[in-house]
């Protein structure tokens, strides 16, 4: 059995099918990228599998579990961190309560433990904090720790939207697009972080990209979708190779 | 200018950064306490009520403020809080009781509030708690049985351990401001832990807040019952201030007032909360005074300008009977508003930044940094 697989995944809004039977697996430990031409539905997939979106049919199944029926926060509970393709961060926050809500999903105190601020929550806070700081320190953002989002230029708040999925310790991460709005040097660090979830934090990684060269150093293995459908899969020479997605991108 | 060295990340949970924050509020608490001792038991009455509004402010906050949901109806769930009192204490319930199940109350209403207020956002959550509050009104002036209706209910002095507390005297003032230093200090517990921020996750987005495993239905629930307990409590110390509670002193205008608590004391602050309550409740005796002095003082200086004595007289007239035209405390209100949110979106409390940093930066302040730029990041958003 696969770690992460979607079985003939369906989005139809009214006529228009959106993701179209897809089926694909992601096996543990491996970085899977999702390619193809504008509208191909690749974000849909991930809105699909973060429970935005509701699929029309198919089902996902992640560490043999199916969860199709689970509600949008028990994904993240369950170890499925996302970025988001337009940056999504709590703006009038500071970088380090961003990443600390990274940390929700390992939050056990209750309510009025928390009004007391008892020892307890007292202990676990270091623990998230400790968390955050390693973080911090993989992607270097130590310069940032108290600055608000709003502050912040485009390429650090893609980077810290990276560390607040990290921040959660994921087992499957999500990344939207990770390298969109970055100049070529922040790509540059991007690919390395990517390389280093995988071997160091051992995290699974399925991601939406078009920069092209960030997908051959990364993936281990490449979709081409379009239309809603699966074009081809394999690993990044074959599947930019196949004649379909040339087709797909350059026009028959 | 201060550079705070942090060596432990104790220094990022703790409330007070460093030791001049210790000093400043051990002073401000000080002169609060030796307060009742020096000031005129007009102005001590007026500090009563700046506790209690600011108490509500600090609710409204954490809804409002750091939650992201607008609430037009906080004045009803002050009029629960003190008509709960009101009806227990008949059948001499105890202070703590019915001050706890003032709270209990409130806050599970808030809870059932909240729920409708699921899938509402924005201007229709303003509306749907408008409502709300209109019923609540509504109820308290009709169910007569238990609320008196609009004859109102006397409330009688509360009796602490056996002691009468009378509402004029230090220990209520004591009372009020224990219960609103208790709020802020659990505010800013809540604000320092998982809840909080899940609060203000929601706030700045809903869609990232849920994919981080925050589920935002239940932590809105949440946010109106805390936000509706904590008013509830003001509303027993509310009804004991006034001693005498009616459904017509639960009205919108209540509950506009302490939307302007928040809006001009500055809304992402519990300072802002504090601020602006004393903002609010000065003003009425501020707009008082004018209504009463302002003519003499317009007339004295057309006098001044060598105006006739019947001119004069004429002027006075005029300016008394505008000033005491019904409704301008509402338009005045109103005209507040709206200068702070288009000069100072952040309140007092955010105009006190800016000064600070001023003098911080003494030589090297430029007037652009406080400028709000546009980043247009947030193109789509799966609402």
């Amino acid at each position: 059995m696969s770690y992460f697989r979607a079985e003939n995944l369906s989005l139809h809004f009214g006529g228009l099918k959106a993701v179209d039977a897809v089926s694909f697996a992601v096996e543990k430990g491996e970085i899977l990228s999702i390619i193809g031409p504008n509208g191909a539905g690749k974000s849909s997939i991930f809105n699909l599998i973060s429970r935005i979106y509701r699929p029309t049919s198919g089902r996902i199944f992640f560490e043999d579990h199916d969860i199709t029926e689970e509600p949008p926060y028990d994904i993240a509970r369950l170890g499925i961190a996302r970025t988001f393709q337009n940056i999504e961060l709590f703006e009038n926050a500071t970088v380090l309560s961003n990443l600390l809500v990274g940390r929700h999903r390992h939050s056990t105190t209750q309510l009025w433990q928390e009004l007391l601020f008892l020892p307890s929550v007292r202990a676990n806070e270091k623990v998230h904090r400790r968390r955050v700081e390693q973080v911090i320190e993989l992607l270097d953002l130590e310069p940032y720790r108290d600055k608000l989002i709003s502050g912040l230029p485009y390429g650090v708040r893609k980077v810290i939207e990276l560390a607040r999925a990290l921040c959660s310790e994921p087992k499957l991460i999500l990344l939207d697009e990770p390298s969109s709005g970055l100049n070529v040097e922040e790509t540059d660090d991007m690919s390395f972080w990517i390389r280093d979830m995988k071997s160091e934090l051992g995290v699974t990684v399925l991601m939406v990209e078009h920069d092209m060269s960030l997908v051959n150093r990364v993936s281990d293995r490449v979709i081409a979708l379009n239309y809603g459908r699966v074009l081809a899969m394999g690993s990044p020479t074959d599947v930019q190779q196949h004649p379909d997605v040339v087709a797909a991108y350059l026009g028959a | 200018m201060r550079f705070l060295f942090k060596t432990d990340y104790e220094d990022d949970i703790k409330l007070f950064p460093h030791s001049g924050y210790v000093v400043s509020y051990g002073l401000l608490l000080a002169v609060l306490l030796i307060a009742p001792y020096v000031l005129s038991s007009y102005l001590m009455s007026q500090l009563v009520f700046v506790c209690i509004y600011a108490t509500v402010g600090v609710a409204l906050m954490i809804l409002t403020g750091f939650t992201g949901q607008a609430s037009l109806g906080h004045a009803a769930f002050l009029a629960i809080g003190a008509y709960t009192a009101a009806y227990l204490q008949k059948y001499n319930v105890p202070f703590p009781v019915y001050f706890l199940a003032a709270g209990v109350l409130t806050g599970c209403i808030g809870a059932l509030v909240g729920f409708p207020a699921l899938r509402l956002q924005g201007i229709y959550l303003v509306i749907a708690t408008i409502s709300f509050a209109f019923i609540v009104e509504e109820i308290l002036a009709r169910w007569e049985s238990v609320t008196n209706g609009n004859e109102g209910m006397r409330v009688k002095a509360l009796s602490l351990l056996g002691v009468t507390v009378s509402r004029d005297s230090p220990t209520f003032y004591f009372l009020c401001l224990a219960v609103l230093v208790l709020t802020i200090v659990g505010t800013l517990n809540l604000l320092r832990s998982p809840t909080g921020r899940a609060f203000v996750a929601i706030r700045d987005s809903e869609t990232a807040a849920r994919s981080m495993g925050v589920n935002v239905a239940l932590y809105k629930v949440k946010s109106f019952a805390i936000s509706a307990a904590i008013t509830g409590f003001a509303g027993v110390l509310f009804a004991h201030k006034l001693s005498f509670i009616s459904p017509e002193m639960f009205t919108l205008q209540l509950s506009i007032e302490f939307i302007i608590v928040i809006l001009i004391g500055g809304t992402f602050s519990l300072h802002g909360a504090v601020l602006g309550a004393i903002f609010i409740v000065m003003l009425d005796p501020f707009l008082t005074y004018l209504k009463d002095d302002m003519p003499g003082i317009i007339a004295g200086i057309a006098a001044m300008f060598g105006a006739g004595t019947a001119t004069v007289a004429n002027v006075q007239s005029k300016v008394a009977a505008f000033a005491s035209l019904n409704g301008l405390k509402g338009a005045i209100y109103g005209i507040i508003i709206m200068l702070f949110v288009l000069f100072e979106p952040l309140g007092i409390y955010g105009r006190w930044l800016k000064i600070k940093l001023f003098f911080q930066l003494f030589p090297l302040y430029k007037r652009a940094t406080f400028k709000r730029q546009k980043i247009y990041v947030k193109s789509e958003r799966n609402r």
